[in-house]
């Protein structure tokens, strides 16, 4: 066996000349890389002893075949030095911080012993305070005009993008150019001690070693060329760019041999320093990118490792997985909160491992009888001493089944029980993937409950998610003991609950929780069988002339025999507002001895992500088993009771009277009349200016404060005028769906449209739109729409409604990949901390971050909403339980 | 022109102090130090480290070497104890 040994650590250098060529197989010399039979060339960047690359090809230089050879590097010797693209900011440093005639670092001699012993001691004991202190050096250096040994004045250094230096003269202005050669020779003159003083370690890292007089030649196996069906090679982009360097750097040695004049040497020159930037980064700015034939750029070495889809991001830190699959999401309410229906399609392919014991043995036979097409079946076994049997082709399935034993494994078809992972994307809290339950459904969608849409931020308009399966025993026992949905009630954010009642289920429970809510005996057990709930009804509210129960004791059915609460109802506001026990609306929530005694259910008390609601304290005190159970059968109830009502919204929900239509065009008018008596106060200069605003600004905001207030009245005026049951308003008044100001529109007028905070004035010279006279400045021209959705828009207001809506477009896509990139900056830097044991946060070295979490220890799914104790609930507990 | 603004500076340093917004600052002891580091199990390093440039280690005179206890208000903890290392700078 090999001698094993440790890694203690990892030092980075700079590949010496030396080293190039000691590892080198091969020096590339021929441009030509395929004689005319297609065979690689010797001598070219396809010399076969790069290493083997085509099956059965014996590698010349380890003697392996394709599958033992690592790959040999070859080398190219450049006929003049070329600058590395990638070392230009420190080639650019070192040369303004040396002497350009001594190439000493230039620092005085007695600055030098002094640094050089305190750099020594920050070392041993700041390691990264020296860093910072090297970095001081050298900016000294820099500074420096006249070299303090040799006395030389110091010319300017020019950098110019990407690899051409420059030495300027302070007094006259003159330039001359440093070639490549010359920038290496300074480089190398420079001392080793000066180099340690600025970082450098000279001996893995000497600074001529950044300009190349060797390239090394990558083994063929990093760029292979692919064959195309009709024979011919296709050839990696960096092959193509190593052609290019051995092509140049060719012409260039004869041009050299031949006493070539200069200017064709610097320009066959300037061209290899091109190919070879380009071989490195074809990304440098100040430079075109080196383009395929087709115009395509090449993807050169930096292109491989940089950006999203390269070697780290994309390959390293990227992982992909087996076991996972991904379609669309379809909505049920018939599965609990902790379910996910999963199709027999799907469940056919994804597999669970699982062992052979005297107990499950007979129906581990079933599954390898019924094989991988038939569902609950099994598509792997594998026997104790590892075969897999691949039961797709195993022909007599039952002397598979009849052969299982004790220590076989048998890779079984997904079934309903089994714990899986579900998450869709963007995952930016940890309730992006969340434990399921599955459930195996005909069909070819993934179903889920609805009230796990909101941590998902999932809706049904074509959303697809990802499952994937543990393999493992632990990983399966963890998923169900901390991932599944019912752990995630409480979000670590807040403390608030984000699982709770949305959209028709909050229209439900208002429904069945109204006054006005009577049941007949045969209407309870329908409710009660809707929940699954096999329960004697309790004592009927009205007794004569016949059995009557209100929802309200339907509801109380499911809460826990000493659960207390009470709190303010969505619909407590406007003239329905009440703030205390004494409601004669029904709008403050009671709830006694686990008896529902007066106010309606809706968004505040059982809504996601509400604060102190009714489904928070009883997932809070009772536990989130409880909450998921409460929301699994009544939630279903709720539905049932809209499906017995009949729930939709229709056009005349939102129809107004010929009255209210009057009264809100009659105020519509005085608006306009005084937008105008506005726009004649700014002709006459004679307005009152805001403070800090402009005249014009100050007229802005007085017309938008006017029209504001406008669609407010109009909007009041006429939602009074609406049926308090009309399910429109109904939806807007419990948090079911829309708000009042969505109801005004529909009903009243859409109010002014605005377009960065401002009325529209874009568009022609002094209007927007041409049906307008130029410079007006009353209400119409500049974007108010008078009309409601109801009686549907002008040509002109639609115009204005598009470029008003379009906005809120724009916002919302530079939102999101603005926010996404700031979150991936701050994942990346807050990724390792974690609290340790003694509430310190500490870093990956055990350093600390902060001394106390939080400098309150308070856990925030533990606290809610910062407070650590809530004094008014144990107030509650005690006295409502007493009374 | 030098002298005076280095003479301002140590009436100021002085007054850093006092200022409402700035915490209680003072040096440990070693013995004091040494049972901080065991009580967190790290080495001096490991804590946040305060410059002996900044204008509060100035005014109470801590060296590089040095650790210091930081008494503060927190919005969230009340009163809260926090240490520094001094480090050069």
């Amino acid at each position: 066996m090999a001698e094993e040994k440790i890694v203690s650590a990892i030092k980075f250098g700079i590949l010496s000349p030396d080293e190039i060529r000691k590892m080198s197989a091969v020096q590339v010399t021929s441009p030509e890389t395929y004689d005319e039979d297609g065979t690689p060339k010797s001598y070219s960047v396809m010399d076969p002893r790069l290493g083997a690359i085509e099956p059965g090809q014996v590698c010349p230089i380890c003697g392996n075949t394709i599958k033992g050879c690592p790959g040999h590097f070859g080398h190219i010797e450049l006929a003049l030095p070329v600058i590395n693209v990638l070392f230009v900011k420190h080639i650019y440093e070192l040369l303004k911080a040396t002497c350009s005639r001594c190439s000493r670092l230039k620092i005085s001699p007695e600055a030098f012993e002094r640094y050089r012993k305190y750099l020594f001691r920050l070392k041993e004991r700041y390691p990264y305070l020296a860093k910072l202190f090297m970095e001081y050096i050298k900016r000294q250096a820099m500074k420096v005009t006249e070299c303090p040994y040799c006395g030389a004045k110091q010319p300017k250094i020019k950098l110019e993008k990407p690899t051409t230096f420059y030495e300027q003269d302070p007094e006259t202005g003159d330039r001359i150019r440093l070639n490549s050669r010359d920038v290496r020779k300074r480089l190398e003159m420079i001392p080793n001690e000066d180099l340690e003083l600025i970082g450098y370690d000279p001996r893995d890292s000497r600074p001529e070693w950044m300009v190349f007089t060797v390239l090394p030649v990558p083994p063929t196996a990093i760029r292979p060329s692919i064959l195309i069906e009709t024979g011919i090679r296709s050839e990696d982009d960096i092959t193509h760019k190593l052609v290019d360097i051995v092509r140049t750097n060719e012409r260039l040695r004869e041009h050299l041999s031949s006493g070539a004049p200069e200017i064709i040497i610097d320009d066959m020159w300037e061209l290899l320093q091109y190919h070879v930037t380009t071989y490195l980064d074809n990304e440098v700015p100040g430079i075109p990118p080196a383009k395929h034939r087709s115009g395509r750029p090449l993807k050169t070495l930096a292109q491989r490792l940089r950006g999203k889809e390269g070697r780290f991001r994309g390959n390293l830190s990227g992982k992909r997985v087996d076991f996972s699959a991904r379609t669309v999401i379809s909505p049920d309410p018939y599965l609990s909160i902790n379910e996910v229906g999963v199709p027999t399609d799907i469940a056919k392919i994804l597999t669970i491992p699982e062992k052979v014991t005297d107990w499950n043995i007979d129906e581990l036979r079933r599954y390898v009888l019924n094989g991988p097409s038939k569902w609950p079946g099994a598509n792997y076994v594998v026997t104790p001493d590892g075969r897999r049997i691949d039961l797709r082709y195993v022909r007599d399935r039952k002397s598979v089944a009849e052969s299982l034993a004790p220590g076989y494994v048998v890779e079984r078809h997904l079934k309903d029980g089994d714990v899986v992972l579900f998450n869709r994307q963007p995952s930016l809290h940890r309730m992006s993937m969340m434990g399921h339950v599955v459930k195996v459904l005909p069909g070819r969608t993934f179903r889920l409950h609805l009230a796990v849409c909101p941590p998902y931020n999932a809706d049904f308009d074509g959303d697809e998610m990802n499952l994937h399966v543990p393999q493992t025993e632990d990983a399966r026992s963890e998923a169900r003991l901390l991932l599944k949905v019912q752990s995630h009630i409480l979000t670590p954010r807040y403390g608030g609950i984000i699982i709770g009642a949305i959209q028709d289920y909050i229209s439900g429970a208002y429904f069945l929780t109204i006054k006005s809510m009577l049941l007949e005996r045969d209407e309870v057990i329908k409710l009660l069988a809707a929940a699954g709930v096999v329960k004697e009804p309790p004592e009927p509210a009205i007794l004569s002339p016949k059995k009557l129960w209100t929802g309200k004791q339907i509801v109380s059915m499911f809460l826990p025999q000493d659960f207390n609460y009470h709190g303010k109802a969505n619909i407590s506001s406007g003239h329905l507002k009440c703030d205390d026990i004494n409601c004669f609306w029904d709008s403050y929530v009671v709830v006694k001895q686990g008896k529902l005694l007066m106010g309606v259910l809706d968004k505040k008390s059982i809504g996601a992500e509400q604060q102190d609601s009714l489904l928070y304290w009883l997932s809070k005190e009772y536990g989130v088993e409880v909450g998921a159970l409460f929301m699994d059968k009544l939630f279903r109830m709720f539905l049932r009771v809209l499906e017995l009502r009949g729930f939709t919204l229709k056009l005349d929900d939102v129809a107004i009277d010929e009255e209210g239509r009057r009264q809100i065009i009659q105020l519509q008018q005085e608006a306009f009349e005084k937008v105008r008596n506005l726009v004649e106060q700014y002709v006459r200069r004679e307005l009152e200016v805001v403070p800090g605003r402009s005249l014009e600004e100050s007229l802005e905001i007085r017309i938008l404060e006017v029209l504001a207030e406008a669609r407010d009245k109009a909007g009041e005026i006429a939602v009074a005028r609406l049926n308090p049951f009309n399910n429109a308003f109904v939806m807007a008044r419990t948090g079911a769906r829309g708000n009042v100001l969505n109801l005004t529109q529909m009903a009243a007028t859409l109010g002014q449209m605005t377009v960065r905070g401002e009325r529209i004035w874009r568009g022609y010279m002094g209007r927007a739109l041409p049906h307008f006279k130029q410079n007006d400045l009353g209400a119409l021209a500049r974007g108010f729409v008078v009309n409601s959705f109801y009686t549907g828009l002008s040509v002109t207001e639609m115009f204005m409604h598009a470029a008003g809506g379009r906005e809120g477009l724009v916002d919302t896509a530079v939102r999101t990949s603005q926010s996404g990139y700031m979150q991936r900056r701050l994942v990346n830097a807050l990724i390792d901390l974690y609290v340790d044991y003694d509430y310190t946060v500490r870093d990956s070295e055990g350093s600390i971050i902060q001394f106390i979490y939080g400098e309150d220890k308070a856990d925030p799914i533990k606290a809610p909403h910062g407070r650590i104790v809530n004094i008014e609930r144990v107030v509650e507990k005690v006295l409502g339980s007493s009374k | 022109m030098r002298g005076s603004r280095k003479k301002a500076s140590l009436d100021l340093l002085s007054k850093v102090l006092e200022h409402e917004l700035v915490p209680k600052h003072e040096i440990l002891s070693i013995d004091e130090g040494v049972r901080i580091l065991r009580e967190y199990g790290i080495k001096p390093e490991q804590l946040p480290w305060l410059r002996a440039s900044d204008p509060a280690a100035k005014a109470i005179g801590a060296k590089p070497g040095d650790i210091v206890r930081i008494v503060r208000r927190s919005p969230t903890g009340g009163e809260v104890t926090v240490y520094r290392y001094v480090v050069p700078g």
